[in-house]
């Protein structure tokens, strides 16, 4: 008993040791930021290997499910004989929701991982502490840049997913299963609204942005220096990141979208 | 390291595809292009009942729609709620006498404004009044009157 309450207690205090940590870390972090602006190269690298590496699969998995969501929504509205709405639903679905979410979730899985493991590795190899014997400071040089650059990079990829799958929905159901094209674009126009929809996408996949990078590298500078360590640090990025982007996104859309 | 102006090359066409992307939702699929920002002019009218109509429901004539409703009010003089349409500029050629009505599109569809030119000579300017205004259709009411008229039969 007393034993059980003894690792209670010591999973609490590392809970709460961990929080802090990340939360100092972002401060640094942010605290980062400014000393970029005589050094935008290593934001362009980093959005290279973050934003420009992952446009191919969001491309294709928003290709994907802009038809899938062409085809399942077309087999529902035809009961109804309201196929004609197609496109309000293809292009509500991927700007509210899809569009965000997914892209976030596959931004976890291509670019966070990669951003732990390459910080991780850093430390590992002791590039980190080699960096801040040289007195150059690794929150600047490594962690600010990288940080930076998946915020901007996740709203501009959101924003190709959603596009790309509109597009996706359009093939499928104008191009093969005959709605009319006209009404696909006018039921777009008539329901989507700019400040409701679209806006607030924007700011979604900007939450998202920011919770997968602080995420992803803070997972990376915190791991333990070990091939093990860095492993499961990555892991712990995916998982972490895609539950805080699911429950972001309840909390979000209650707040846009909901009226709780 | 790969050379960096391939890179900065990359980099920049990502960025570029990214705002067109998010140019092309503002443009093409929201509802900015049929917007019309604030041109158009704006008409009055009261209605007994305004049903579910809300703001930014289309207004029609003939089934054209022709603009959207800017404004819903409750105008405490009359007990009438006061609603404020916005109407195309294209369209600046309604008689004063024109009638506005609450329809409802399809059976389940959400309400519209629409109007029914009259035969006045003069036309319709920004700020004027439509008086002659008929409401939604409540079902409650349509189930009320059928039910009273069903007994004063008997």
């Amino acid at each position: 008993m007393a034993g059980m309450i003894r690792r209670l207690g010591r999973w609490g205090l590392s809970f709460f040791e961990r929080l802090g940590r990340g939360h100092l870390f972002l401060l640094e972090a942010l605290a980062g930021l400014p000393s970029l602006l005589s050094r935008p190269g290593l934001v362009v690298q980093q959005l290279y290997s973050v934003g420009v590496l992952s446009l191919l699969i969001i491309v294709v998995s928003g290709l994907f499910v802009g038809m899938v969501l062409g085809l399942q929504g077309y087999n529902t509205l035809v009961g109804f004989g309201a196929e004609q709405s197609l496109g309000m639903l293809v292009a509500l679905t991927l700007v509210r929701e899809m569009g965000p979410v997914v892209t976030a979730l596959l931004f976890a899985g291509r670019a966070g991982s990669a951003l732990t493991a390459e910080i991780g590795l850093m430390k590992a190899t002791e590039q980190l502490s080699g960096m801040e014997m040289m007195a150059v400071d690794p929150m600047r040089r490594v962690v600010a840049p990288r940080f930076l650059a998946g915020f901007i990079s996740m709203p501009l990829l959101a924003a190709i997913f959603s596009t790309v799958g509109i597009y996706g929905g359009y093939f499928v159901g104008v191009g093969l299963l005959g709605v009319d094209a006209g009404a696909f674009w006018s039921q777009i126009q008539d329901k989507v609204d700019l400040h409701e929809d679209i806006y607030n996408g924007v700011i979604k996949s900007l939450v998202f942005g920011f919770a997968v990078t602080w995420i992803a590298v803070f997972e990376g500078y915190d791991a333990t220096p070990t091939s093990e360590g860095v492993s499961r640090a990555t892991t712990r990025t995916v998982v972490h990141g895609a539950l805080a982007v699911l429950a972001l996104n309840f909390v979000l859309t209650a707040l846009m979208f909901g009226e709780i | 390291m790969m050379q960096s102006k391939t890179v900065e090359i990359a980099v920049g066409i990502f960025v570029a595809l990214g705002l067109g992307a998010l140019f092309i939702l503002a443009m093409q699929v929201s509802n900015l292009s049929n917007l019309g920002g604030d041109d158009g002019y704006e008409v009055r009218a009261g209605f007994d009942n305004i049903g579910g109509l809300k703001v930014r429901s289309p207004v029609t004539v003939a089934g054209v729609r022709v603009g959207r409703v800017a404004a819903i009010d409750y105008d405490d003089e009359n007990y009438q709620a006061e609603v404020i349409l916005r109407i195309d500029p294209r369209f600046d050629a309604f008689p004063l006498d024109t009638s506005a009505s609450i329809f409802t599109s399809g059976l389940l569809g959400e309400q519209y404004v629409a109007l029914e030119p009259g035969g006045d000579m003069e036309y319709l300017r920004d700020g004027d009044r439509i008086t002659l205004t008929q409401s939604a259709l409540v079902l409650e009411q349509l189930i009320g009157k059928f039910l009273f008229s069903q007994a004063d039969k008997e």
